[in-house]
């Protein structure tokens, strides 16, 4: 493989005045990011700003819960609101913040320029989508003022639990739900159609930088998961509303049916939210190791089988329930066959970083720590998938412990880390190295402190979604509770570092890293278009190191990677 | 690597053979790419569909463990579903036979073969009406009637949907010109979603009344 | 002389291995076992954690080792080495983690089955029609009825469901043979386990049993889903309405330990706690026969602490 060469493409052209530049988000058009707009960058970006507002109402809701937590009596709050307050954290932080923004907000950002086109295919379903949900979620937040209050059944709703709580607030909690699943399967089909549809004439599948990959196989999840779980809610809604008895049993309803179609969604739903991940740090890593991704072709082939076998192993969420004896054979076995190709990418990772150039920037700090994060929660996770292991450990603080590591330490360790990697590519300005690495050392010790000692609480006998518990796992509460405290304390440096580099930040110029990736090869923040003139063709995104001549670090600009005469 | 992309690579070369014709303007205005909303719809009926396969899914599982209770009421008679399934089918060729006339130019065939087909899609509504009240059980008298009023009234509000398209379509090709040949995209839409909608039926009947 | 890199590799490999094992085998992170399936629960849980420590050391030991090793000098603007893959090395690692997450599986099912995860559940059920106490039971034996299944015509009120209370749907039953079991009826509601016991008509709130005899809870719940579990004896199994499920296993060491509901049921899913003691043998008998109800007289107090 050779790289592409100059002749292929034009080279991109400087930052025109009137296109931004290196001047942040410009004071003037900031209007238009509330406003109904058919640009993918603006809408990743509102996807991006919304994802986080509800972040942090998500990290406040985790705070009640850990300040509950704090004493093995139920003191902080009554017992009706810790479970709504439970409800709402799990479903602003699934719904409306990680599945948001590792989807809607990167991918909307990033895939049309990784194709090599110009918006996405559909650009005004694009728009719905992001706008189904402010609302969405505004309704979820006010079903906690109305009476009677919100949804109080956790985030999985289970019948007939959720037939029984106050019914107005379970209504809007589907309704809500419903909407965010509409978003998320228009975004999918937009996705779908934008890789598989938009690609820049001469660029082929096996060419496309490795998140495309990713966003694929996670539309495809979307697509064909997300609708299951609507259909469940609104027989759920049904059963709710109109007294009928799907999953009533007291009409002769099954309400183990319910539980087998809701994870049908909700645990492809993982890898929703892992994937796009795992594209992410594909492109970071390489970048700042300067060096080719390690084996493109079997983290193209494991994404394939990721997505196969995340949707054949959704009954290991009911190993307790009630499963028949073979059931839970074949979906022990089908989980646990899942670690080998996610294996493979970590393995690849690894050896991605073996005899490169490592920076070991915030960006690279939060995705080597996400690498840590997730075999850690991998390994918990191979466990959980045997019955005998899974059936001591089910609902409990063992398995808390284990999904914040997934998608807490995987995932949003990987938003930071593209925050921090992509934030001069968003305003034209670096974010401050120095706040950067401080976030990232609370961030890893508070996440580390509070999710650690739930596995030891889980294993010893401390059930989840309790607001009262034994006075014996009092310390380890105590402890989780001060991690959850540093969590809410290292996102005050994020904030400031985000808000005040806008302005301030160093000017960073198109591409600071040095990338090859397309996004990188125009203006920072990039034109309406994404390119003055034709898009590039980069058929090599991961051409580090060869030839070493043309593509070492002394390229300062986009414009000069490309226009480097011959040597 | 090689042999193991070839196959990927002649998949994308095909898509991009597509691409080529609508981004042959490299400077190409905004939202200027190949019409792809076919393709987007396609998908989005996958995901249709997979809402009915839950709901198959659950009607299944619920047949095959949850016992009828003793005294319920849960009878269907054979012969009006059995009329609505032949309407259905007849409709999805007499919609192939709308699209086919628009191609060969035919203009006034096109409108009456959607003229047909939008009132086999009424015609299919209100057999469905009548069954509905001529059926001993309600709503919510057991979990099999329950099933059988989501099943059947979630694919009776896709007919209506696609009833109204058809309409629509129909009103198009009044005036000439907002249909062409060259650019069908609203009757190819609204054809592809009627096929989806009769494919579900014969699946939902098959289930439904004859299992 | 410089030590070949092979060799360092496989010392630093068999180091990792002791280490992981002795973590395994010496970290101690569950509560006491208190009954014949904890120690099979806990033989896995040793195995999975030592071979978990090795592979977390191992990886995260790559990675520091790279961060330190690789990391780009100041002034050096070069680009790393133009490796793009490696096949055999893509192999190695696609295999090993297939092997090592094959011999998991395998021991596990070997773990499930002997804890009596694959027993089929329907015997059981039969044992629901509860006998007077000293029993023998068979299995598979003359309640073996066909399940009241909704029958495959539509069109008929099917299921004409002799209601026999022999469907159980899901639980863990072991294998205990011809061996004299305790059978006792659990009711699950918000927010609390009854227990009732068919032999001496007890009701109790807490669970009695005796040490060494094999238990057998008929579970179904009263409102929403609760989950009965007892960490030390390493069993949880969720108790549903309509659903009746199974729960077997033998205690072995005497003590009381804690009940606790693990399935959210509402506000006060928390609190709905409740003890079950493990006694001797004769203490238990005497736990009996002090509880049970002498006809209409005196009623027992229900959960009455035993006279150890």
């Amino acid at each position: 493989m050779t790289l592409a060469s100059p002749s292929d493409f034009q080279a991109p052209q400087q930052s025109s005045p009137d296109q931004g530049g290196p001047r942040g988000l410009q004071p003037e058009g900031w209007l238009r990011y509330l406003s109904f707009s058919l640009d993918h960058k603006v809408i990743g970006l509102q996807y991006m700003v919304c994802g986080f507002l509800f972040y942090f109402l998500g990290g406040a809701l985790a705070g009640v819960i850990r300040t509950e937590l704090a004493s093995p009596i139920s003191d902080f709050v009554s017992r009706e609101t810790y479970n709504e307050v439970l409800t709402l954290h799990g479903t602003v932080m699934i719904f409306l913040w990680i599945v948001p923004v590792v989807n809607g907000a990167f991918g909307n950002y990033l895939i049309p320029f990784y194709v090599g086109a110009r918006d996405m295919a559909f650009p005004r379903l694009n728009a719905v989508a992001f706008w189904l949900i402010p609302p969405a979620g505004i309704l979820l937040i006010s079903s906690y003022f109305i009476k009677g209050g919100a949804a109080q059944s956790g985030w999985t709703a289970y019948p007939p639990l959720s037939l029984t709580t106050p019914s107005l607030g379970q209504v809007i909690w589907i309704i809500s739900v419903l909407l965010l699943g509409g978003s998320s399967i228009f975004g999918g089909i937009n996705f779908i159609a934008t890789i598989l549809k938009l690609r820049r004439p001469g660029l082929k599948m096996m060419q496309l930088p490795m998140y495309c990959w990713a966003m694929l196989g996670t539309s495809i999840l979307v697509v064909l998961s997300t609708p299951v779980l609507a259909g469940t809610l609104i027989l759920l809604s049904f059963d709710i509303i109109a007294h009928t008895g799907f999953f009533n049993p007291a009409l002769g309803g099954n309400v183990v049916v319910y539980q087998h179609l809701f994870w049908f969604y909700s645990h492809p739903a993982v890898y929703i939210m892992v994937l796009p991940a795992f594209g992410l740090v594909s492109e970071i890593i390489p970048i700042h190791a300067r060096k080719p991704l390690f084996g493109y072709t079997t983290m193209v082939y494991s994404i394939i089988a990721i997505v196969v076998l995340g949707l054949v192993v959704w009954a290991h969420h009911m190993f307790t329930s009630g499963t028949p004896p073979w059931m839970r054979l074949f979906f022990t076995i089908a989980t646990s066959f899942i670690a080998v190709p996610t294996g493979i990418k970590f393995f690849n990772w690894l050896a991605t970083l073996w005899q490169g150039k490592i920076a070991l920037n915030s960006a690279m700090l939060f995705a080597c720590a996400f690498i840590v994060n997730f075999v850690f929660g991998g390994i918990t996770g191979v466990a959980l998938a045997q019955v005998p292991f899974d059936i001591h450990v089910h609902d409990t603080y063992f398995v808390v412990g284990h999904f914040h590591y997934i998608v807490y330490g995987g995932t949003v360790f990987i938003i930071f880390s593209s925050v921090y990697h992509w934030y001069p590519k968003f305003t034209g300005r670096m974010l401050d190295e120095h706040l950067g690495r401080f976030h990232f050392l609370l961030t890893f010790i508070g996440f580390n402190l509070c999710f650690a000692p739930q596995h030891w609480l889980g294993l010893n006998g401390m059930p989840r979604r309790v607001a009262e518990y034994d006075p014996s796992f009092t310390t380890l509460n105590q402890v989780s509770s001060v991690g959850a405290l540093l969590m809410a304390v290292s996102t005050l440096p994020f904030l400031f570092n985000v808000v005040v580099s806008a302005f301030r930040g160093e000017v960073a110029g198109d591409n600071p890293w040095k990338a090859l990736t397309p996004e990188w090869l125009t203006s920072s923040p990039p034109p309406v278009e994404n390119w003055i003139g034709e898009a590039p063709l980069v058929t090599h995104p991961y051409g580090y190191g060869a030839p070493a001549d043309r593509l070492d670090l002394k390229m300062v600009t986009a414009e000069q990677i490309w226009n480097d005469p011959k040597p | 690597m090689t042999s193991l992309t070839s196959g990927t690579g002649d998949l994308a070369q095909i898509s991009s053979d597509v691409d080529i014709a609508g981004q042959s303007d490299g400077h190409g205005e905004h939202g200027e790419h190949p019409d792809v909303r076919l393709f987007g719809l396609a998908t989005f009926l996958v995901a249709d569909g997979m809402t009915f396969a839950g709901f198959f899914a659950a009607y299944l599982t619920f047949r095959a463990v949850n016992p009828l209770p003793e005294n319920s009421n849960y009878e269907l008679e054979l012969l009006l579903p059995s009329i609505n399934t032949l309407l259905l089918v007849l409709s999805s060729f007499t919609f192939h036979r709308a699209g086919r006339g628009l191609l060969r130019g035919e203009g006034q065939a096109c409108r009456s073969w959607l003229a047909i087909t939008a009132a086999l899609g009424l015609a299919f509504l209100a057999g469905q009406m009548v069954e509905y009240f001529h059926l001993p059980f309600g709503l919510t008298d057991n979990l099999f009637a329950s099933t059988f009023y989501a099943l059947t009234g979630f694919h009776g509000l896709h007919v209506t949907l696609g009833v109204i398209c058809i309409l629509i379509v129909w009103w198009q090709t009044r005036t000439a010109g907002r249909i062409k040949a060259s650019t069908p995209f609203g009757l190819e839409a609204a054809e592809l979603y009627w096929h989806f909608v009769d494919g579900i039926w014969l699946v939902l009947y098959g289930i439904l009344y004859l299992l | 002389m410089p030590i070949p890199s092979a060799l360092i590799t496989l010392l630093v490999g068999m180091a990792l291995v002791l280490a992981g094992l002795w973590v395994g085998y010496n970290v101690s992170m569950l509560p006491i076992d208190a009954s014949s399936n904890a120690p099979v629960y806990d033989a896995l849980f040793k195995v999975l954690f030592s071979i978990g420590t090795v592979l977390f050391l191992g990886i995260v030991g790559v990675l520091i080792f790279s961060l330190v090793r690789f990391r780009r000098r100041r002034g050096d603007s070069s680009d790393g080495a133009a490796i793009e893959g490696n096949l055999p090395l893509e192999i190695v690692w696609t295999a090993i983690p297939a092997v090592v997450v094959l011999f998991v599986g395998i021991y596990s099912y070997d773990i499930y089955e002997r804890m009596g995860g694959m027993t089929p559940l329907n015997d059981h059920g039969a044992m629901h029609t509860a006998q007077p106490a000293g029993d023998h039971h068979h299995h598979g034996g003359t309640h073996g009825s066909k399940q009241a299944i909704l029958a495959s015509s539509s069109s008929a009120p099917a299921a004409t469901a002799d209601q026999e209370p022999g469907r159980v749907w899901a639980g863990i039953g072991t294998n205990t043979g011809e061996e004299q079991t305790l059978t006792v009826d659990v009711t699950a509601m918000q927010f609390a386990f009854i227990f009732h016991y068919p032999e001496g008509n007890i009701v109790s709130g807490e669970l009695h049993i005796p040490a060494d005899r094999p238990v057998s809870l008929n579970m179904e719940a009263r409102d929403v889903i609760h989950a009965f579990w007892v960490p030390q004896f390493r069993l949880k199994q969720d108790v549903i309405p309509g659903q009746p499920t199974l729960l077997s296993f033998t205690a072995t060491r005497p003590g009381t330990y804690p009940i606790v509901c693990a399935e959210l049921c509402g506000p006060y899913h928390g609190g709905m706690r409740s003890s079950v003691v493990v006694h001797q043998p004769a203490d238990f008998d005497a736990w009996l026969s002090k509880n049970t109800p002498p006809v209409p007289a005196t009623v027992a107090s229900s959960g009455s602490t035993p006279t150890a």
